[in-house]
């Protein structure tokens, strides 16, 4: 058991890391915005704490509570522009956002450009990678309980019906964006912190496009299952390591496969179907 | 549950409505005092649907104030109007489909503290007539009246101060509209006030305590239901000119 553990200690790390980058967009798409810029949060956490650490010696908990914050921050602000958009527009929006984002983090010096940022502490360890997991699973789960859960459903459902019962929409889905970039902003510090070094490409369209496919494979509004689909396409890629090139294949076949045979991801296999 | 003496009066009050260079309202004015049914009726895009977004706080007015007793509602946003008390239901029905029918509820007592309890849900569907009372079967999935009438559940879960009801009676067979009539009357009596717009005459004159007839925007004739089935403006604009005429003659 224990050698199991130490052998694989790097991917079960990183099985936490994307389930928690899985939760943070699944955030958004409770309230039914398609708002992609799960990545980029993640990278400006992961540079704001990586900076914080390497330059001001700031250790793992301050580092990654100021990346989470900052995180916020910027999304507290990206709400506004982007408040009116919806749909495939928005996704575009958050999108472009992201690459404004990762140009930032190749031509500013502080970030080491597209070199990259070395030195980090690597203090982040599967205890505090899954504390973190914890923590945020219960408070999404403790949330669910509350009226405010009905208020993001019922936008998810009819927006203007929403607002006929007296649910503010704009504050809604500008909550959901902020709580989503605590969330994607922890991640990002946990993942600097767990790797020596990053660079602008770890939090690219690519990585945007992986969480994409966790949450959609796990099914688009349920926590488990965007735990779920980030464990699948974290762990899928490392079994059919035997197909060497061709392995990336694998998970395209299993994301069309969820589409056409259970369209509600892993959590419609057991959520009521009426 | 509202109780009588405690709504407050929508008052309306030269409202108009420009959409680029239409005027779709002209100062149009109307009140709807607690436990009153109001019948808004009118020809096609005669601005009756205008008036409810006006309300609602979904378009602005250019000029005219709208107020729920003391609470000026004419700047107000949308959601600001519905926790003001002013709950509707919709002309194409729009329910949350995917969650549950105690949801929808429970939504509809959005304004109000704390959430309702399983009995207190019941008692809403019970006092709309929803047949269906499983709490837990997705609202998208009820037959058509049921959804109509689960709609009117979610609305007076917010225990409205005045509750706005487009076309109510649309798609609904004779006996439905029937119940319809007994429910909206049932309604008032707690003294909710509540404006209805609706096509279906026979529930108007059976239900209303006052009519207003809007055409291209304005107010041709009010008064109770007989009068204003008898006003010549008001036969004219549903028939055409020289039907006043000729019933005149």
């Amino acid at each position: 058991m224990f050698e199991f553990f130490a052998h694989h200690s790097k991917l079960i790390d990183q099985i936490g890391i994307n389930a928690l980058l899985a939760l943070s967009l699944s955030i958004s798409l409770r309230a039914g915005s398609l708002a992609l810029a799960q990545a980029a949060f993640m990278g400006i956490a992961a540079y704001v704490s990586s900076i914080g650490a390497v330059h001001l010696g700031w250790n793992l908990g301050g580092a990654a509570l100021a990346g989470a914050l900052a995180a916020a921050l910027v999304a507290a602000v990206l709400a506004l522009p982007i408040g009116r958009l919806r749909g495939v527009f928005l996704a575009i929006a958050t999108i472009g956002f992201g690459e404004i984002t990762r140009i930032i983090a190749i031509n500013w010096p502080i970030t080491g450009g597209a070199e990259g940022l070395s030195g980090i502490p690597n203090d982040a360890n599967t205890l505090s990678i899954y504390g973190t997991l914890a923590v945020v699973g219960f408070a999404i789960f403790l949330f669910g309980r509350t009226k405010l859960a009905l208020a993001v459903a019922a936008t998810r459902e009819d927006e203007s019906a929403a607002r006929g019962v007296g649910i503010d929409v704009a504050g809604v889905r500008m909550g959901t964006l902020v709580a989503g970039a605590i969330v994607a902003g922890l991640a990002g510090a946990l993942y600097a912190h767990s790797n020596f070094f990053i660079t602008p490409g770890d939090f690219g369209f690519g990585r945007m496009e992986q969480v994409l496919v966790m949450c959609v494979i796990g099914g688009v509004t349920s926590s488990l299952g965007a735990v779920l689909g980030a464990l699948l396409m974290t762990v899928l890629p490392e079994l059919v390591r035997f197909l060497h090139d061709y392995r990336e294949v694998s998970s395209g076949a299993i994301l069309l496969g969820i589409i056409l045979f259970s369209p509600a991801g892993i959590a419609g296999l057991w959520q009521r179907r009426t | 549950m509202t109780s009588l003496g405690f709504a407050e009066q929508l008052v309306v009050d030269r409202v108009s409505v420009r959409y680029g260079g239409v005027l779709a309202l002209d100062a149009v004015s109307l009140e709807v005092p607690p436990a009153t049914v109001v019948g808004l009726i009118g020809p096609n895009g005669a601005g009756k649907t205008t008036l409810i977004n006006a309300v609602t706080g979904v378009v602005r007015p250019a000029s005219g104030t709208i107020a729920l007793g003391e609470a000026r509602l004419d700047r107000l946003s949308q959601h600001r109007v519905a926790r003001a008390g002013i709950a509707r239901t919709y002309q194409n029905i729009r329910l949350f489909g995917a969650l549950s029918v105690a949801d929808n509820v429970r939504a509809g007592a959005y304004r109000r503290r704390g959430t309702l309890s399983d009995d207190a849900v019941r008692e809403l569907l019970t006092r709309a007539m929803v047949r269906d009372h499983e709490l837990e079967r997705r609202a998208g999935t009820l037959p058509y009246g049921e959804q109509r009438r689960l709609e009117i559940a979610r609305a007076l879960a917010s225990e409205p101060h005045v509750l706005l009801l487009d076309e109510p009676a649309a798609g609904m067979n004779p006996r439905e509209s029937g119940e319809l009539r007994a429910l909206i009357r049932a309604v008032a009596r707690l003294g909710t006030g509540i404006l209805l717009v609706e096509h279906d005459m026979s529930l108007v004159t059976a239900v209303c305590d006052h009519v207003l007839v809007l055409n291209f925007g304005e107010t041709i004739a009010q008064g109770t239901p007989a009068q204003v089935a008898r006003d010549p403006a008001v036969i004219e604009a549903y028939l055409g000119t020289g039907a006043a005429d000729s019933e005149h003659r």
